[in-house]
């Protein structure tokens, strides 16, 4: 069974419909992108599936839970850093496990333990301020692991980086993902990011937003270096750029 | 390295201005321009103070005790109101606008009133700290509180963050700089309230001891105790700024 399922999920702001009847699902350590163009209702989806809004129908469910309007069960991470500025990152790391009431020392101890790992050594005791982008994303990122080991939602978590920089976070996350299994659905515009990072991709099209296509990425991970030159990452890129093609002609029509 | 270099050069050019305009002071007295009765040499105030520093620094005390509980109460007050007030919205729509009103009122205004309530001890003084003090303590950290990062905000609550902890992680210490700046010119407010209550009324303090110099036309010493009160002052200011620091250490950089 899928370890989390979004059923029939719709959602209106102001009688204006923003999401219809979405379904979707997650399995254990798989990661999964939301592809759409920006406005179309990608937050809105995230923001049920963390318990953050009720939606209007529909259910999510956690390893068969009903989870639905509950918030703290899955972990959330946007697409700023948000790293606490007057906090080290070790307590910021921390602070989901303080919040759900471990203590200090413990939730430091437990938090540093994974800093070798997503390659934070040395900076326990930095301040935010101290660190450069790449390296709060990735603080961001372990935060978001310690606040749940289930599921994570990634709203754009690599869009404010520079090109560049980019690069080599995508290399350092494919890393990190294959030792800690974090299942994961992270939502991005840019296509090549979503053929590059992840299992399957949804697309998210149309005005109230819909699941339009499902794609499976089929190279197996860990990824080989040349993945985004081959001849199959092409032609995964020209089958979404088709269909996104289709659905705005199909929208400037009506 | 630069930037030190740049601050002492700046603070060079403060202490040449303060030390011409004193030179100058003293060359008037000196030929007499003004009448030296009237205005006392730099020198002259300078061998006041030494003279009366015992009577002074007794006097200090009773003034830094009283500005020092006022202003500790002050805080405390603030603090709680704009917590109460941050979490609730319906205190805070009743009594902001009651809390800049309070502002209008000149606290020299109340200063008689207070002194015939409470007579001349200590009670009055501080109230009258207390009131002066609370308004930039708590709307510093109401509008600290009021401006967190929602984002932030958003982001603790998914991880299943209460509101005490919202509090906690987000809002208290997000407030911090505006807190200490309102710290700032609450204490220079606490000083100048306590000798202002004095004038009026009571046994001891820098401010009676003021208008004992006044009446006996001590324009010497009169200048000695202006200058130690600005120096007090000066004093509890550059506290809240090492106090700042210490609490504050992500602002190093």
């Amino acid at each position: 069974m899928a370890l989390l399922q979004v059923k029939g999920v719709s959602k209106s702001f102001d009688k204006e419909e923003i999401i219809r009847q979405i379904s979707l699902e997650l399995k254990e350590g798989e990661i999964v992108s939301l592809l759409g163009v920006s406005g179309g209702g990608k937050t809105t989806l995230f923001n049920i599936i963390a318990g953050l809004s009720e939606p209007d129908e529909g259910e999510v469910y956690l390893d068969g839970e009903n989870i639905t309007g509950r918030p703290g069960k899955i972990s959330y991470m946007l697409q700023k850093d948000l790293l606490l500025p007057y906090r080290t990152i070790v307590d910021n790391v921390a602070l989901p496990l303080m919040i759900r009431g471990k203590n200090k020392k413990e939730a430091r101890k437990k938090a540093s333990s994974y800093f070798n790992e997503f390659g934070l050594e040395g900076t326990e005791r930095k301040y935010p301020a101290q660190l450069s982008g790449g390296m709060k994303q990735r603080a961001a990122l372990l935060r978001t692991y310690l606040f749940s080991e289930k599921v994570a939602l990634l709203d754009e978590p690599f869009s404010a980086l520079d090109m560049l920089t980019k690069g080599a976070v995508h290399e350092w996350y494919l890393d990190v993902m294959e030792k800690i299994k974090l299942s994961t659905i992270f939502i991005t515009h840019d296509i090549d990011e979503a053929i590059l990072l992840s299992d399957r991709i949804y697309l998210l099209t149309g005005k109230p937003g819909t699941l339009t296509k499902e794609i499976a990425i089929k190279e197996a991970r860990p990824r080989r270096k040349d993945f985004n030159l081959s001849e199959e990452f092409l032609a995964y890129k020209r089958e979404i750029m088709g269909h996104l093609e289709g659905e705005n002609s199909g929208l400037a029509i009506k | 390295m630069k930037e030190k270099l740049q601050n002492t050069t700046n603070k060079c050019w403060s202490v040449a201005a303060i030390a011409g305009i004193l030179l100058i002071w003293q060359f008037i007295c000196v030929l007499e321009w003004v009448d030296g009765f009237m205005l006392p040499s730099p020198i002259q105030v300078l061998v006041a103070f030494i003279e009366e520093f015992p009577i002074l620094m007794e006097n200090s005390v009773v003034t830094l005790a009283e500005a020092f509980i006022g202003l500790g109460m002050g805080i405390l007050f603030g603090f709680i109101m704009a917590v109460l007030m941050d979490q609730f919205d319906v205190l805070y729509k009743a009594f902001y606008p009651l809390i800049i009103l309070t502002q209008t009122v000149p606290a020299v205004a109340i200063a008689p009133l207070l002194v015939l309530w409470f007579g001349y001890e200590m009670t009055p003084k501080v109230i009258l700290i207390v009131i002066t003090t609370f308004f930039p303590i708590a709307v510093g950290l109401l509008n600290g509180f009021k401006s967190a990062d929602r984002d932030a905000i958003h982001l603790l609550r998914a991880m299943g963050a209460g509101r005490w902890q919202i509090f906690r992680y987000i809002k208290l210490p997000g407030a911090a700089s505006q807190f200490f700046a309102g710290l700032r010119i609450s204490a220079s407010y606490a000083v100048v309230g306590a000798v202002i209550s004095e004038w009026l009324g009571g046994f001891a303090g820098l401010g009676v001891y003021m208008t004992r110099v006044k009446k006996a036309f001590s324009f010497d010493k009169m200048f000695a105790v202006i200058f130690l009160i600005s120096f007090i002052s000066l004093l509890l200011m550059k506290a809240v700024d090492i106090l700042q620091k210490k609490c504050m250490p992500w602002e190093k950089e």
